[in-house]
């Protein structure tokens, strides 16, 4: 019940300002005979509303650390869905790439279940044939790359679309130069992602 | 003169060399007579029973039999007439007539590419790319009597199928680091073996010389694609086509024509790719394209004719090039057709 603090104080609020109410001043009271008794203690807030503010407390809390891992697990699976880019006709990792593929290791060592597949992909400029066989390399090189780094070679499949499947349509440098990529995509184990610490 | 004779005198003032009569018999049948008109005679008599319906394929098949036999009689070289061309469209194998008619989809061939030919004309074999990225060649008998066959040889990559000479063995690229050549018996049941070492280069394309001795294919060995021909046991790889000086050479895509000859490939010249072809015996080449983007070509029977991808009208379709005339003609029209494969002498009945 919520015989709280609050409702004590509006309480007493409202006696205060119905006496401010009144039209002429009240006549100074005659001293009356017996003193009052001592004032009676304010009532003490019922044990229900400390445990009540002690849960809701704690919900908060449960709940920020709630998002805060959801947040965590969301960024850990975005980490992992990041692409990474390659020179015209080239399959080796770019110095400015490396980053993005270490970002996905801890992830990977968190989470031993889970298996990904990288998918090679080319511009449209090179033979359609033989981008099958580029984008092969490419795939390959970022799962050499994460191998080196600990991860074990079974839990990589490589696959390669050449340039079949474009990220961004455009004959411009900007376009291909999205299309020469690798995606990693979860294929297993990815269900209950875990963060890493 | 008899009556119905000819009047080959005639003839000869308006220039020709020969004359056909053609007639359909009540039976049905094609009956042609071809004239030599200097000899002044008959110099070949073709009867051919023409398949129902008329104007269906099969007719239409049999009619270009008989063309080709005229020009036969006429030229001593066959024609092509009687041949189809594969090619992929809209993520599936199409077909199509030698002279462009009845373009149609092959059934249930859903992500294939890269179609090629068995020499007896009632398989093909292509590579089927689907959502997943696992690749497989598929052989299909277009007569519909075998099931599909598949064939893999390392996990998730194999393309570019091709067919010897003989068709005993299936030649396609595979490989998880790199690809390499493997061969198999498309009708057995091994396993696809090696045949070349890339060292985790790019290999792929193959295409058979017609002796069956040799195989040219694309590689990037040497950091950018290039033909080169090996035996056709995977030995002895040698570079067919030398680096270009100056600008950034990318050769591929090689056919090698049914007479040994030369191998058709394209080539990037001044940053567009243009269709070549390279002399087997001395390594000259020559370039038989210069206007907009033209790759993959694929050659005739008569190895005169190459059916090839450009896109000089738009959206990319496949042409045909008399390299003797310098003639192009447009062989399919509507969404991008592209990968062409032509095929061989086709029977008219499967």
């Amino acid at each position: 019940m919520f015989a709280s603090r609050r409702s004590v104080a509006v309480l007493a609020i409202t006696c205060v300002a119905l006496s401010a109410c009144k039209s002429k001043p009240a006549p100074p009271p005659a001293p009356v005979a017996a003193p009052p008794g001592p004032a009676a203690p304010p009532p003490a807030p019922p044990r229900v509303n400390q445990d009540s503010i002690d849960r809701v407390n704690r919900d908060r809390a449960a709940a920020a650390e709630r998002t805060r891992l959801a947040l965590a697990v969301a960024s850990a699976r975005a980490t992992m869905g990041q692409q990474i880019y390659f020179d015209f006709d080239k399959d080796d990792i770019r110095g400015d790439q490396r980053a993005t593929l270490d970002a996905k290791v801890p992830i990977l060592n968190a989470n031993p279940n889970a298996r990904i597949r990288i998918g090679g992909h080319c511009d449209d400029r090179g033979s359609d044939e033989y981008n099958l066989a580029l984008g092969q390399r490419r795939s390959a090189s970022a799962k050499r790359y994460l191998v080196s780094r600990g991860i074990a070679e079974s839990r990589i499949e490589t696959v390669s679309f050449g340039k079949e499947r474009p990220a961004v349509q455009g004959e411009n440098e900007d376009a291909w130069a999205k299309n020469r990529r690798d995606e990693f995509e979860i294929i297993a184990g990815g269900d209950n992602l875990k963060a890493p610490r | 003169m008899p009556p119905g004779a000819l009047n080959y005198p005639l003839y000869a003032q308006f220039g020709a060399v020969a004359v056909v009569q053609a007639s359909v018999t009540p039976a049905g049948s094609l009956h042609v007579a071809v004239h030599d008109v200097a000899g002044a005679r008959v110099l070949n008599v073709i009867d051919l029973v023409l398949p129902s319906p008329a104007l269906g394929a099969d007719w239409r098949l049999a009619v270009h039999a008989a063309s080709d036999e005229i020009e036969k009689s006429v030229t001593g070289e066959r024609g092509i007439a009687q041949t189809r061309v594969l090619y992929e469209r809209e993520q599936g194998i199409w077909i199509v007539d030698s002279d462009g008619a009845n373009a149609h989809p092959i059934p249930n061939t859903h992500f294939g590419m890269s179609p090629a030919w068995h020499p007896n004309g009632r398989f093909v074999a292509y590579m089927e790319l689907p959502n997943s990225g696992h690749q497989a060649i598929v052989v299909r008998d277009l007569a519909g009597k075998d099931p599909d066959r598949r064939f893999t040889a390392h996990g998730t990559v194999n393309l570019t199928p091709t067919f010897s000479p003989d068709g005993s063995t299936l030649v396609f690229a595979s490989g998880d680091d790199g690809t390499d050549l493997y061969a198999v018996d498309p009708f057995g049941t091994e396993r696809p073996h090696r045949l070349t070492i890339g060292h985790e280069t790019s290999t792929a394309g193959p295409t058979f010389s017609p002796d069956s001795r040799k195989i040219a294919f694309t590689s990037s060995r040497l950091g950018h694609p290039e033909v080169y021909i090996t035996d056709a046991d995977g030995t002895n790889p040698v570079l067919l086509t030398s680096s270009g000086i100056g600008e950034q050479s990318y050769r591929s895509d090689p056919d090698w024509s049914p007479d040994g000859r030369k191998v058709a490939f394209q080539s990037l010249v001044s940053g567009m790719f243009q269709v070549m072809t390279i002399n087997v015996r001395d390594q000259s080449m020559q370039a038989l394209t210069s206007e907009g983007r033209n790759e993959t070509p694929s050659w005739a029977p008569d190895s005169r004719h190459l059916v090839f991808t450009s896109d000089r009208s738009g959206v990319q379709q496949l042409f045909v090039l008399d390299t003797e005339s310098s003639k192009t003609r447009q062989l399919t029209h509507g969404t991008r057709a592209r990968l062409p494969a032509w095929s061989p002498h086709l029977e008219t009945a499967k």
